[in-house]
């Protein structure tokens, strides 16, 4: 963070390495403008937020500067990942969310939720052959079936059909776990979109 | 149409009180409640920052860019109708300009990869013509460059995209709104066509 900036707002951005590669390695993330400082917070600011922790932050600190869309995208983030009633267990969830990530390009995205599939679903190799060859790369018939309706949602517009679904089913999924690999897809066309547009990672890979 | 609720996601993807998928979604209540709470904050609210009119102009262009037949989307409908309601000749014009923007994605080149340069793949680089800009005016048409940047080729966005912005006067606070504003709908309409697709097995 430099004393001058370009214009108001945006961050000068240092000269830290650039990942190359999709990555399980632990990454940072620079915002390219400016984030607002955790002593300007305001009651709003902080309901905003949702925990308390995200004020350390750079990326929520900035996102903060619209509290309200902030606080609604945030509870449904929780929900679609770590409501533990039925549905999808959260290894696919988070390679729902590694495949769109792979598919749309965000390595920082990437990144975070193939250790976590990897951690949950105690499959790092499985998760590298996502990472390293991309969304087409030999899975099981169960992992297949996730990535492969995961890429459908991702694409502009939607390549879903109800084959990709019926082919969710035939794995033993039942609506609600469908339904939930629709949702982490669908939220990280979301999270992809705000980490590629408003900064970058940084970190070697 | 009988929808459970007041709830724009189950009306767009025509889900009923009482049926499976209505149940499918209670069962994830804060995602079906912030949903919703997400379009208010952006749509309803009186909103600070960027005027009614640009939310709902980029929302109608994005809404077109993700319709498979921006014809008898409900999606595309919806957010051209409420367009239409605020300024009806702005929404003809942002319906004309999506449809000549339609491509298909995502695409793009990764920055400063020379191990992924090899999936590098190209694509439609769209910006609202040169004729069509002083009718929307500076700010509204960065900000439909932007959300079709965002749309097709977010891998692409870089600080002078948002440097552009600013140019065309969007403050930061306004560029983090817009950005949520168009990664929202990625959200919504990807869940209303998912969920449409579900209930053909259902």
């Amino acid at each position: 963070m430099t004393e001058t900036l370009p214009s108001a707002g945006t961050v000068e951005t240092a000269a830290a390495p650039r990942p190359e590669r999709f990555t399980r390695a632990e990454l940072g993330w620079e915002p390219w403008l400016e984030p607002l400082a955790a002593d300007d917070l305001t009651d709003a600011h902080w309901h905003g937020l949702v925990e308390r922790s995200r004020v350390n932050s750079d990326y929520f600190r900035l996102l903060v500067r619209d509290p309200g869309i902030l606080h609604a995208r945030t509870k449904a983030d929780f929900d679609i990942f770590h409501n533990r009633a039925g549905g999808l267990p959260r290894a696919e969830r988070e390679l729902a969310a590694a495949a769109t990530s792979r598919v749309n390009g965000c390595i920082f995205c990437a990144s975070v939720h193939a250790r976590f599939a990897a951690h949950y679903a105690k499959a790092p190799a499985d998760v590298q052959r996502l990472l390293d060859d991309g969304v087409d790369a030999p899975q099981s018939d169960r992992w297949r079936a996730v990535i492969a309706a995961a890429a459908a949602v991702t694409a502009t517009p939607s390549a879903l059909t109800a084959d990709h679904l019926r082919a969710l089913a035939d794995t033993g999924l039942d609506l609600l776990g469908i339904s939930d690999v629709l949702h982490s897809a669908a939220f990280f066309g979301w999270a992809n979109r705000l980490m590629l547009s408003l900064g970058e990672p940084f970190g070697d890979a | 149409m009988t929808t459970s609720s007041d709830d724009v996601i189950d009306t767009l993807a025509g889900i009923t009180a009482g049926s499976p998928l209505d149940g499918v979604r209670r069962a994830r209540p804060d995602t079906r409640s912030h949903a919703q709470a997400g379009y208010d904050e952006l749509f309803t609210a009186a909103p600070a920052g960027p005027s009614a009119a640009e939310r709902q102009a980029v929302a109608a262009f994005v809404a077109v860019l993700h319709a498979v037949d921006p014809d008898s989307d409900p999606a595309a409908a919806h957010y051209r109708t409420l367009l239409a309601a605020t300024d009806a000749t702005l929404a003809h014009r942002i319906d004309r300009l999506a449809r000549a923007a339609r491509t298909t994605g995502p695409y793009g080149a990764y920055p400063a990869s020379t191990v992924l340069a090899a999936e590098n793949t190209d694509g439609l680089r769209f910006t609202v013509p040169g004729d069509d800009r002083p009718l929307l005016g500076e700010r509204l048409a960065a900000a439909l460059d932007q959300a079709h940047l965002l749309v097709f080729r977010p891998r692409e966005a870089g600080a002078d995209d948002l440097a552009a912005l600013q140019r065309a006067g969007w403050a930061p606070t306004e560029i983090v709104t817009v950005t949520q504003l168009v990664g929202f709908l990625a959200f919504q309409l990807r869940l209303v066509t998912g969920l449409r697709t579900l209930k053909e097995l259902v």
